[in-house]
């Protein structure tokens, strides 16, 4: 069964860290050359082959991930 | 399937829990206090124990502990943590109280509460987040520093002879027969934090059986301190911080 997965991040709470970054298989996430107010140049999805492991929500200190993942 | 197709509630997998507040966490990006009250508030949320769990929070960069956990905090002393839940534990012994601490906190100011506790065998939690410094004063050796580590107080590295051998008080607890449990776990994979939220499940399981301390030891990043993105932070501890605190459980209960 395959699965495709998406996620939600909060920019604003983004401390753009990049630790999350480390931990997705699929090296569809990166940190952007946008910066939130704060001045942290947030995380930003850079491809579309998210599978939806939740590998970067678990990571992140902030928690401000949310993953989706539905079966195709 | 386009990503609208994909946002439903139905598809959900992973959201922030709900016994962690709104309120924007003040730690340092990447710093691994985030990580850990994370997975500390997604166990008490899986347990369904929120509103039957007292916490204590520490003199260290997690003094704020109790702005950001959903559920009763007290605020110690520096490192009378244990002594504090303690009395909360002896008054209220059907809650679960766990203390956070860090390990200047634990292991230097607080090793006579740490090691009374343990040796009595309260029936409480102690998580330690250990950085191997002081993070909220500016990074100042602390008891837990590696040798050669260097820190504003040790800035060609800490030498035994000047400053003593670093101190595994996590392996010291687990000498005590008031222990019960005691880990050691990290936050900077995915497999580890799976791994590590598993052990503060069990810590907090264990609290029940009313069997003595369970004691969970972090091993966790101080970018600041170490002067290091959080990154390289992670691949330092890694490379530096495991090979003198190797990850594993240090006490587990007999079979009965
Ligand atoms: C009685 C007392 N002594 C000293 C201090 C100063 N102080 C505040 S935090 C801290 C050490 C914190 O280090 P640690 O427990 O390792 O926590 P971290 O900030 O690294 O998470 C010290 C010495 C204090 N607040 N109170
Ligand atoms: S859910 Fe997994 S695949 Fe998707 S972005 Fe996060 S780590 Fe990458
Ligand atoms: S781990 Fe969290 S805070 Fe850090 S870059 Fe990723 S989303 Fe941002
Ligand atoms: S000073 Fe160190 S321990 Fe404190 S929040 Fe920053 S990185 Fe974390």
């Amino acid at each position: 069964m395959a699965f495709k997965g998406t996620i939600v991040i909060d920019t604003e709470g983004c401390k753009g860290c990049g630790v999350c970054v480390t931990g997705c298989p699929q090296k569809c996430i990166a940190l952007g050359k946008k910066a939130n107010k704060k001045g942290y140049n947030h995380l930003e999805i850079i491809a579309d082959t998210c599978i939806g492991c939740a590998n970067c929500a678990i990571l992140c200190p902030d928690g401000v991930i949310e993953v989706y993942r539905a079966k195709v | 399937m386009t990503r609208e197709e994909i946002i439903k509630p139905e598809n959900l997998v992973y959201s922030k829990t709900k016994v962690l507040t709104d309120t924007v966490m003040h730690y340092c990006p990447g710093c691994g206090h985030g990580t850990t009250h994370r997975l500390v508030a997604e166990v008490i949320d899986e347990m369904g124990i929120q509103s039957e769990t007292l916490g204590v929070a520490p003199v260290g960069c997690a003094v704020l502990a109790y702005n950001y956990f959903d559920v009763d905090i007290a605020e110690a002393a520096h490192g009378r943590a244990p002594a504090l839940a303690t009395a909360m534990k002896r008054l209220r012994p059907e809650k679960f109280v766990f203390t956070y601490q860090g390990d200047g906190d634990l292991a230097a100011i607080g090793t006579g509460e740490t090691i009374h506790a343990c040796n009595r065998g309260e029936n409480i939690t102690i998580i330690f987040v250990n950085n191997g410094i002081y993070g909220m004063t500016g990074g100042q050796m602390a008891p837990t520093t590696l040798e050669g580590m260097v820190t504003a107080t040790s800035p060609y590295g800490r030498e035994q002879q000047f400053n003593g051998h670093p101190l595994k008080i996590t392996e010291l607890v687990a000498q005590l027969p008031g222990t019960y449990y005691v880990t050691r776990q990290a936050v900077y994979t995915p497999a580890l934090v799976r791994r590590a939220k598993k052990a503060i499940r069990q810590a907090f399981e264990y609290q029940k059986l009313n069997k003595g301390v369970t004691f969970v030891e972090i091993v966790s990043n101080c970018n600041s301190g170490w002067k290091m993105s959080p990154v390289k932070a992670n691949e330092w501890l890694e490379e530096n911080m495991l090979p003198f605190y190797p990850l594993g459980d240090l006490k587990v209960p007999e079979k009965e």
